[in-house]
This record gives C-alpha cells, sequence and structure tokens, in this order.
C-alpha cells in the first residue's frame, strides 16, 4: 500500500516535472522508476534486460541492450527524492552491445528538497558500431537543499556513438558536481552537453572529458551555462587527442548576469599524436550587446530580449 | 518621417558625422551611397539609438527622438537590420519572426517566401552560426518585413552575400517599400541602390550631394574616392 502511495505520489512529480506518463503506461516502452532506494516500476522492452537490486542507500542497475537490436520508443527513466531529506546512491551499469541503438530519456526529480543526495555512479560501455543516446533532465526545488553528484565512465567502440545531455535549469541547482569522462574508440563520435541555470546560491562543478583514443575518433564537450544572483561555476572541458585524426572540440559558455557571480572556465586540449587536432572555444561575460540591441530593435525590451537569449542558450 | 538635423558626433576627437542633415520619405526607398569609412555605419547607429550623437536632432514623426532608446524607437516603428547581423543560439527562425507579433504562420512562411527560403527548410532552424551567411541576412530581413516597420535601416544588406542571396534580398527591400515601410538602404553598391527613389552621398560624415539614383551613381563614380577621414570631404574636385 505504502509502496502504491510512493508510486503515485511519484508519477504526479513525474508529470508535472514534464515527464511522459503514457509511456510509463505502455507496455512496448521500457521504463524503470526508482523511489529513494525503492524500484517502483521497472518494463523491459524486446531488447533490453534490465536488472535491479536495492541496497541500503539507492539501486544497482544493470541495463543491458542486446546486440543488434534497436529499440523503438525511448526508454524512459525516473529516479526521486520526495521527502525533505534523504540519499539516493545509483549505480548504474550499462551495456549497449554492438550494433544496437537506443534513446534514454531520465527524469531526476527532487522537488522538496532541503536536504537530498543523490548520486549517480555509471560505468557504460557502448559497443561497436552501436548508438546510445542520453538526456537527462533534473527538477528541483526552490530551496537549493541537494547535492547532485553524476559520475560516469563511458568507453565507446568502434564506430560507436554516444550523446548525452544533462540538463538543470528548473529549481536551483544546489551542489552539482558533474564529472563525465569518455574513451573513444575508432571512428567513434562522443558528445556531451551539459546545461545548467545557477541562481541564489548554488554551487556547480562540471567536468566533461573526452580521451580520442581511436584512429579517426570524434569528440565534442560542450556547455552552456547561465548564472545570476551569487552562483558559482568551474566547468573545465578537457579533450585529448591521441590517435591519428582524431578531432574534438570544447565549447563552454557561460553567460554571467549577477553581482555575486562567479565563472571560470578550464579548457584542456592536449593532443598526443602529430595527427590529431583539437580546438577549443570558451567565452564568460554579460549577455551578449549585440544580440541585445537587434531584439531590442525589433520592439523588445531589455528583460525580455535577455530573456529570450537566456532562454534559447539554454534550450 | 524621418528626419536628420545637423547631426554631429566625434570619437576619439575624429569628427565621424559632421553636421549631417538628411529626410527620408514615407514609404519610399533612400539610398545611402558611400565608401568605407564615409560614417555610413555610424549614422544608421545613431538613427537607431546604439549610440546617441554629439549635437543635431533625429525627428521620427515629428517627434524628437534623439535620446529615445532602441527600444522605444523600435515601438514607434523605426528598426535596423545590421551588416553583421547576430546570431543567436536555440531560437528559431520561426520564433525570430514573430518576436514581438502574434503572427499567423502563413504569415510567417510568406515573409520567408519573399527573401527566397523555403519556409519547410527554414521554420525550425536556429538564427545560429550554422547558417551562412548569405542565409542569416535574408532572416534578417524577413524580420524586418515581419515588424512591418515605418522606417527600416538597412545596413549593407548585399554586401559579403553570394549571388544567389542577392536577388531575393533586393527583392525583399522592394517588398518592404511595397508594404509601405521607407526605407534608408545604405550601400557602397551603386547597382543595390537602382531600386531607391533618391540617393545621398556620404563622405566624411557629410551629405555631399542627392538626387535620382543613376545621376548620383555616375557622380559617386566619377567624384569619390577612398577618404582620408578628417571630417572634410575628400571628393574630386574639392
Amino acid at each position: 500500500m505504502l509502496v502504491v502511495k510512493e508510486y503515485e505520489s511519484l508519477l504526479e512529480a513525474y508529470g508535472k516535472a514534464g515527464g511522459n506518463l503514457d509511456a510509463l503506461e505502455n507496455r512496448e516502452v521500457g521504463n524503470l522508476v526508482i523511489h529513494k532506494n525503492k524500484v517502483l516500476s521497472v518494463n523491459e522492452a524486446d531488447g533490453i534486460k534490465v536488472k535491479t537490486e536495492e541496497t541500503k542507500s539507492g539501486v544497482n542497475i544493470y541495463f543491458l541492450v542486446e546486440e543488434g537490436v534497436k529499440i523503438k520508443y525511448p526508454v524512459h527513466l525516473c529516479f526521486g527524492v520526495l521527502p525533505q531529506e534523504g540519499l539516493q546512491e545509483i549505480t548504474l551499469k550499462v551495456e549497449a552491445q554492438d550494433n544496437s541503438e537506443v534513446n534514454v530519456i531520465a527524469h531526476c526529480i527532487f522537488p522538496n528538497a532541503v536536504d537530498v543526495t543523490h548520486k549517480m555512479d555509471a560505468d557504460i560501455k557502448i559497443g561497436d558500431n552501436a548508438r546510445f543516446s542520453y538526456r537527462e533532465t533534473h527538477y528541483h526545488g526552490e530551496f537549493g537543499g541537494i547535492k547532485v553528484i553524476p559520475k560516469a565512465k563511458i568507453r565507446v567502440g568502434k564506430k560507436g556513438v554516444w550523446e548525452s545531455t544533462f540538463t538543470l535549469i528548473e529549481g536551483c541547482v544546489g551542489m552539482l558536481d558533474y564529472d563525465f569522462e569518455i574513451f573513444g574508440g575508432e571512428k567513434s563520435t562522443s558528445e556531451l552537453l551539459v546545461k545548467v541555470f545557477g541562481k541564489k546560491e548554488d554551487d556547480i562543478r562540471i567536468t566533461e572529458k573526452i580521451h580520442l583514443d581511436g584512429k579517426e575518433a570524434r569528440g565534442l564537450a560542450k556547455s552552456r551555462l547561465v548564472l545570476i544572483d551569487n552562483a558559482k561555476a568551474v566547468v573545465r572541458g578537457e579533450t585529448y587527442g591521441n590517435a591519428p585524426f582524431a578531432r574534438g572540440h570544447v565549447d563552454c559558455l557561460e553567460i554571467v548576469n549577477g553581482d555575486g557571480v562567479i565563472a571560470s572556465a578550464i579548457p584542456v586540449v592536449y593532443v598526443s599524436d602529430r595527427q590529431a587536432k583539437v580546438t577549443h572555444e570558451a567565452a564568460i561575460g554579460s549577455v551578449d550587446k549585440k544580440q541585445m540591441q537587434t531584439l531590442m530593435a525589433r520592439g523588445l525590451n531589455e528583460e525580455e530580449a535577455v530573456d529570450v537569449i537566456v532562454k534559447g542558450i539554454l534550450r | 518621417m524621418l528626419e536628420v538635423k545637423c547631426l554631429k558626433l566625434t570619437l576619439n576627437g575624429k569628427p565621424i558625422i559632421n553636421g549631417l542633415n538628411l529626410e527620408v520619405k514615407e514609404a519610399k526607398i533612400h539610398g545611402l551611397l558611400g565608401m568605407n569609412g564615409a560614417g555610413k555605419t555610424s549614422l544608421a547607429n545613431l538613427i537607431m539609438g546604439i549610440s546617441y550623437p554629439d549635437e543635431g536632432s533625429i525627428i521620427f514623426e515629428e517627434r524628437d527622438v534623439t535620446r529615445c532608446t532602441i527600444s522605444e524607437r523600435a515601438k514607434m516603428g523605426l528598426t535596423l537590420a545590421w551588416q553583421e547581423p547576430a546570431r543567436f543560439e536555440g531560437l528559431s527562425i520561426r520564433e525570430y519572426l514573430r518576436l514581438n507579433k502574434n503572427l499567423s504562420l502563413s504569415e510567417v512562411e510568406n515573409y520567408l517566401w519573399t527573401v527566397g527560403l523555403p519556409p519547410g527548410e527554414y521554420l525550425d532552424r536556429a538564427v545560429d552560426a550554422n547558417l551562412s551567411g548569405g542565409e542569416r541576412k535574408r532572416v534578417e530581413l524577413a524580420s524586418v518585413l515581419a515588424m512591418k516597420p515605418k522606417v527600416a535601416i538597412l545596413d549593407e544588406p548585399d554586401s559579403g552575400i553570394d549571388v544567389v542571396s542577392l536577388p531575393h534580398i533586393m527583392n525583399g527591400i522592394t517588398e518592404m517599400s511595397k508594404q509601405g515601410s521607407a526605407v534608408l538602404l545604405i550601400t557602397h553598391s551603386e547597382e543595390a541602390v537602382g531600386v531607391a527613389e533618391e540617393v545621398s552621398i556620404i563622405c566624411a560624415g557629410k551629405i555631399i550631394n542627392s538626387g535620382p539614383p543613376k545621376e548620383m551613381c555616375r557622380w559617386f563614380k566619377n567624384n569619390c574616392q577612398t577618404c582620408n577621414h578628417i571630417g572634410k570631404p575628400s571628393y574630386k574636385g574639392v
């Protein structure tokens, strides 16, 4: 009875956060719903195997996409802690076997957090010629009493593709320590994108690392942050070109709009093969003057113009 | 409609706009020809309120707007298309054209067709770095058309674009006039000012001659040379 109530409450929060409730009820769509350390729902779509183990403080998950299977519908994951206090530690082991393809959409919901910690430790293996797309969106409350610590090590096989987007723009970030590291094989493509809107006293640390270890591997480490009030952010974008014709790029943009904001970007570009090439661009500053003037020349006032620019960057 | 009177702007002791007078009439295309450094873009910026003059006044529909902000001028019906338009991440062309108006989808599509951009291909593309220079300029022109301004200042809409884009740009400009907007068409292309009813020539921050396009193009060709930017026109014969 308690579990049912928990599930219903989480679903309600998930729906409010923009999650697709129909998808969770469709037996053809893979899903996994976890509240604190309880697995509330698992549905394995054809070609997907999910094993879970509840621990004292979280859940260990093994997620497999079978060889050669292209999963028709996106798989929906929902992680949440609804009470004001709690610890959720997710250990995630993912294997996308050769020639498989899947899109995963994750919603992480902490609407009432006053003292909540959400940790994710992921070990991900993308097989040869496999494609894995992962979109994680967070919904936080206005208290900022949350620590989010997602860490992942991702190995991408020959001609494999990894694309991930981490978005945290609803509510207060609290403390974020994001650390994703990719090892890209031959002709692999890896893209990391992080979008965060920091406000109040938010403390944001982002590390995106891509090792281009295989010949002709491609990588992009991209981040978009908007910081207001007293938010602080450190973004490290690192790309290592270690093989012939590897190509990588680090792209960081931080818009600051507050007297107490402190923002820094540390791009690291490293090449250990003379035929590799890695580039970077980083910009920190207030909203672009020319963009502002352009929008104002179309009749928007200053506030509206800032809003349009910021929404665009975080979209 | 738009009157610029005795406008002066000095930067670092150097006169940029030097007692300039100009009138743009309702629903007419007024060409402004000038060499590089003659003060064309500075004048556009002053009219739009990007910068403010040291002396003189800008009268728009009989109201002195010299000290008005960019937004205030835009709300009155004045706008500017930049020579190098800004690019926006995450903002679609559909949204860009609807910034301040509740335009229907078919209206937005029509404006895109006017500048030769098939809506099916462009509506959902972002106004970002993935557009070519010519595409971006055409989108800019479409956004000005969508605003239906009383006066549009177009700063070199024809510069740096490919041959395919040029006729679409010129079509957009003539459409603007047809829909009732006055246009101040800033260019150094004699070909582009062919669509204007009247042309003025600017040199060293002053209007040095005005008249019909063909006559002014001839005069520009025969007389204008690189300006030495000392606040004094340096065309042949002076």
